[in-house]
């Protein structure tokens, strides 16, 4: 600053080099101004998160032994465990990945490569939209009702799988049609120069290069699911449940069964939720300990989508 | 891999429409409230059958967990109040009768801070003064509760409206359900209750007794005048056993379904429930019945007698031994 002092005295003189110099110092200072709020509001969300989940290890992070994860639901707080929790959470994600994602790219791919532009996509496009922003006990109320009762699935993990596949299906769609039409034009006019089919192109093109934008919104969906009690509470899921159901496989034939899916469950956020209203700290150690195992599990996912997205962007070579 | 693990999925969904267990199961759901004694009985029971028998437990609170019941969905139903008439007529009609067990009490204190010098007794009509809907806005500073209590900002603390013990507290104070002012601090975590309290000296608040056992110091429990007797009585699980801590005490009950009973499981799970009770309940918190009640309820469920004795109205301030020889409705 000083070294330039000397100059300005030279500009004052010419009255419009000095307006101009104000007013580019005027709206550099608007520009930082900006910038300090800006990353004000950043950093909300950053420490926010970081005081939470520091707050959480120091509460529960005794808690984290091999036995937490290996012990059953108990009335004594330092005997309780989640095993009947994460495993609950474990096969619900599966069921959920299973069923939401085939159906939800596909009707991602459906919306952004085949349907005709006419009002009727448009409302399907719209209502999609609009899904994402329901609140998760609907979908809780509307399961009940269908898998629950009408088809009979019952309080069991396929129900709750189920719902929340219908759940995260809005996000995995738009998700989907985002990374479709990120594809360039080009990619397909060339596959049907060549005589490709829409499904050929689809398949060969299209598909392969918008995995890394699929693949991201599908974790950011299951993360999201991996969270739920609402909708959960509402199928029947039990609180107290000291079983692990039947294993999906066996060695004695046919090596592989779906008795699994007809089983009750519980899930980790309901078994965090059940510790927190309970009395006494010891069982608020459990519901931190718990709670570390969520975030953890929701981080890791989200590390593993871009992680992934990194990955399979670097193999596209167009 | 998705694709056929989906395949799989679909067609087990064709083939199995409901598929047995290999081991017996006990169904139970319902009250959040007593959600934490049943799980303690489970556990123990699990144990003692060394896991030939399966004892699931949710919490869909009183009502929800009536709503499976009479569908016939759960064998047993945890109920923080007695069955209402709409419930009732609802098991009727799907056939479901029931035996009505009640398995331990579930106590209110009022609290408040450990320097709060004045407010050592309190009546039901003061509570209700307080709490009542015409209480909003009005009643604020203690002086207006009782004119020689300090000339300072009272501050409550209560539970949320979703709760089983706001329904409770309101009923017996207020002398309406759901009935109360709405300008207090209200949490459905008991715990953040507790905290309100322990730091506020003008507060009170009121809460389940658990919760100030688990907190010594932090809170002071206020002595109620029994109504009936006119004498203030100490919170205490004595005085909420003999009867004399009306009427922020009640009973909590389990409902068994009739036809579930004759299964052997479930009928081995209700005796263990009412042999254990006791020393269950209070190992969580809770206050056990008398063992007088635990047996009465033993001989009702051996003789299968269902119904009520409440006929569909809950009631406030029972006596446990009069409830139990009373006659059965249903």
């Amino acid at each position: 600053m000083a070294s330039i002092s000397p100059s300005i005295a030279v500009e004052a003189a010419v009255p419009g080099v000095a307006e101009i110099r104000a007013n580019v110092v005027r709206r550099r200072r608007w520009d930082i101004v900006f910038a300090v709020v800006g990353f004000l509001a950043t950093s909300v969300g950053v420490v926010t998160l970081l005081a939470l989940f520091v707050d959480l290890v120091m509460d529960g992070y005794h808690r984290l032994t091999p036995d937490f994860f290996l012990s059953f639901p108990s009335r004594r707080a330092a005997e309780a465990g989640i095993l009947s929790a994460w495993v609950g959470t474990c096969l619900v994600m599966m069921v959920t990945a299973a069923i939401g994602v085939p159906l939800a790219v596909s009707a991602g791919i459906y919306l952004e490569e085949y349907a005709p532009r006419n009002w009727v996509t448009t409302l399907i496009e719209i209502n999609v939209s609009n899904l994402a922003a329901v609140p998760s006990i609907v979908y809780g109320l509307l399961a009940l009702g269908l898998f629950v009762y009408a088809l009979g699935f019952g309080q069991s993990i396929l129900s709750a799988g189920l719902t929340l596949a219908l759940m995260i299906m809005p996000v995995v769609v738009v998700a989907t049609r985002e990374a479709v039409r990120a594809v360039p034009h080009t990619i397909r006019e060339a596959a049907y120069a060549v005589g490709a089919t829409r499904w050929q192109a689809t398949r060969d093109h299209v598909l392969p290069y918008s995995i890394p934008g699929i693949a991201t919104g599908v974790i950011i969906g299951l993360a999201r699911a991996i969270g739920e009690t609402a909708p959960l509470i509402t199928i029947g899921a039990l609180t107290f449940i000291a079983y692990l159901p039947d294993p999906p496989i066996s060695t004695k034939p046919p090596f592989v069964s779906f008795d699994w899916l007809w089983s009750g469950f519980t899930v980790l956020p309901i078994q965090m939720f059940n510790w927190v209203s309970r009395p006494g700290t010891a069982f608020h150690a459990n519901a931190a300990a718990a709670g570390i195992v969520i975030v953890v599990l929701t981080l890791a996912m989200n590390g593993f989508a871009i992680y992934l997205r990194y990955r399979l962007r670097k193999r596209i070579t167009w | 891999m998705k694709f056929a693990l989906f395949g799989g999925a679909a067609a087990g969904a064709l083939f199995a429409s409901q598929v047995a267990f290999a081991a017996p199961e006990v169904k139970i759901d319902g009250s959040s409230t007593v959600y934490p004694v049943t799980e303690a009985v489970a556990e123990e029971f699990q144990k003692a059958k060394k896991g030939a028998v399966r004892v699931t437990v949710g919490i869909s609170g009183t009502g929800g967990g009536f709503k499976k019941f009479c569908r016939g969905e759960t064998d047993i139903s945890n109920a923080s109040r007695p069955i209402l008439a709409q419930e009732m007529e609802a098991c009727k009609q799907a056939g479901v009768d029931y035996i009505e067990l009640p398995v331990a009490f579930d106590a209110l204190a009022v609290v408040v801070h450990p320097q709060n010098n004045w407010a050592e007794v309190m009546t039901v009509d003061e509570l209700k003064k307080i709490w009542e809907p015409a209480a909003q806005g009005k009643i604020t500073n203690w002086k207006q509760v009782r004119p020689d209590w300090p000339d300072a900002k009272l501050s409550l603390y209560g539970a949320g409206a979703d709760s089983g013990t706001f329904d409770y507290f309101t009923e017996a104070v207020v002398g309406k359900a759901k009935s109360s002012r709405g300008d207090y601090t209200a949490s459905e975590d008991d715990n953040i209750l507790v905290q309100g309290v322990s730091g506020d000296k003008f507060a009170l608040g009121f809460f389940g007794f658990a919760y100030v056992h688990e907190n010594p110091g932090k809170v002071k429990t206020v002595k109620i005048v029994n109504p009936k007797t006119g004498k203030p009585v100490e919170p205490s699980m004595e005085h909420v056993i003999d009867g004399s801590y009306q009427p922020l005490s009640r009973p909590l009950f389990i409902y068994v379904n009739r036809k579930a009973a004759e299964r052997p499981e479930v009928a081995e799970f209700v005796e263990f429930y009412l042999v254990n009770g006791a020393s269950l309940a209070r190992e969580v918190g809770y206050t056990p019945l008398p063992d007088a009640a635990y047996k009465a309820a033993w001989a009702r469920f051996q003789e299968r007698k269902t119904g009520t004795v409440f006929g569909g109205v809950p009631e406030v301030g029972v006596q446990i031994m009069e409830l139990l020889q009373r006659e059965l409705k249903s």
